[in-house]
């Protein structure tokens, strides 16, 4: 029955519903996964990496972290060619902004505008929308800090730590237990991002092949993007296992006493 | 034959306010039509911009800018900072510069910003740009510059830089061979606009 209501994206299905852009949010939960985490002093992205053959050539050192421009990075989740149109775009954005104001286009304008871009592809022309979620962290001089999600539906929101792509309802509901307001600095969103990863990717071990990490900061009035190296999101990593190995030994000796 | 140089604009910026002051004067040919024309026009709270060159052109231009300034505000909630009208301003005239209609308008352009106080920008007709402590357009500029150059300082009073604009004036009326009888001021500080006294031959006793 669904098959008369889901070959074009522009009908709707009896119950109201739009199956093409259903199926793209199912393409995302099944992606690798991508979280974001607000803090005091800066913001960060982290995001799984799935390809990790050891033949693959390393051309990109970052396979799913964009940076936008001055002031903004994104992570995606999704089918990544879809990804690439859709980054290359954000790019285009930005850069019509700073052409037109001489100033870095403001976060929310650029999500805004990307996202106009995503609904016009469930309302006409295309035969699809976009198969991608996008966690943006950035700066402006409006409202400072800022992270931001948006779907292939053309939704988006503003957030203070979140999770797109494979078993994100789990990420958040962590996220939401373990994330404190206004008092969680950058190296604790750091900290909180690894262990939010290793609970949500469904690994036994965590490895720094398998992460990415961005963080954004501000110094003398810049805008400082980093992306890490492996070996400091293998110092995480290890940071991580100590607190958990003693959280473990903590639990044990609590029931003899 | 264009009559763009025989209006005059000055500005001034100093730490804590900048102000523009306009020539009255509409004429066409060798005939002055106005003497009480408004050339400095609101663009939002904190930003005027003072407009002389053809007379459809200066009109049209101001309003166009100014509406899509108020379209910005609108649309997302906050103001465009006096840098970024500036940058906004001069890329529409040079885009219009190499179009079949340009606009033939001299510029300056005033504004208060949140964070990096007040500023003042040149901007002429072939869409140059140049942030300035002051400046002036027209042949009424070429008596006024050496007066601003030498009574300029960044820590001048509202009433000092006044002052300084009547002596300017006072040189147009003296030496110009174009009557601008009247000039209008405007001051844009941490409180927004505000409309001073009309210079004219009375104010100079």
């Amino acid at each position: 029955m669904a098959r008369r209501y889901d070959t074009r994206t522009t009908i709707f299905s009896p119950e109201g519903r739009l199956y093409q852009v259903e199926y793209a949010m199912e393409a995302i939960s099944h992606a690798g996964t991508s979280l974001g985490i607000l803090a005091t002093d800066g913001i960060l992205l982290a995001a799984e990496r799935r390809n990790t053959n050891k033949l693959l050539d390393e051309v990109f050192f970052s396979e799913k972290i964009y940076r936008l421009n001055d002031d903004m990075v994104c992570s995606v989740a999704g089918i990544t060619s879809d990804a690439n149109v859709l980054t290359n775009e954000l790019r285009l954005i930005a850069q019509r902004y700073l052409l037109q104001y001489g100033e870095s286009i403001p976060c929310e304008q650029l999500v805004s505008w990307l996202c106009d871009v995503k609904q016009a592809y469930t309302q006409y022309g295309g035969k699809r929308p976009f198969g991608v979620s996008i966690l943006y962290m950035g700066w402006d001089k409006h409202y400072g800090y800022q992270l931001y999600q948006s779907d292939p539906s053309g939704n988006y929101g503003g957030w203070k730590a979140t999770c797109i792509g494979n078993n994100s309802a789990a990420a958040v509901s962590s996220l939401k237990q373990e994330y404190k307001e206004n008092e969680t600095t950058l190296a604790e969103a750091q900290a909180l991002a690894i262990k939010v990863l290793s609970k949500t990717l469904d690994m036994t071990k965590l490895t720094p092949e398998k992460v990415e990490m961005a963080t954004l900061t501000r110094k003398d009035n810049k805008t400082i993007i980093r992306i890490l190296t492996s070996s400091e999101v293998e110092k995480l990593i290890a940071d991580f296992e100590k607190s958990e190995a003693e959280a473990e030994a903590a639990k044990k000796q609590l029931p003899k006493s | 034959m264009s009559n763009i140089n025989l209006q005059c604009l000055l500005g001034i910026q100093c730490n804590d306010f900048v102000m523009i002051a306009a020539d009255q004067t509409n004429s066409h040919s060798i005939m002055v039509m106005k003497d009480d024309e408004e050339k400095i026009y609101r663009i939002s709270d904190k930003l005027v911009m003072g407009v002389v060159g053809d007379s459809g052109d200066t009109t049209q231009f101001a309003e166009y800018i100014a509406k899509n300034i108020q379209l910005y505000k609108m649309r997302n909630g906050y103001e465009l900072g006096p840098t970024a009208a500036a940058n906004f301003t001069r890329r529409n005239l040079a885009e219009y510069l190499r179009s079949s209609t340009p606009y033939f308008v001299n510029i300056l352009l005033g504004g208060y910003d949140k964070e990096n106080g007040p500023e003042l920008y040149f901007m002429d007709y072939l869409a140059s740009s140049v942030r300035v402590p002051f400046a002036a357009h027209g042949f009424g500029g070429f008596l006024s510059l050496s007066i601003m150059d030498r009574y300029h300082k960044k820590d001048l009073t509202e009433e000092q830089a006044y002052e300084i604009l009547k002596m300017c004036v006072k040189e147009v009326h003296k030496r110009l061979f174009v009557s601008l009888p009247n000039f209008q001021v405007t001051v844009v500080n941490r409180e927004g606009i505000k409309i001073l006294p009309v210079i004219d031959s009375s104010a100079m006793k």
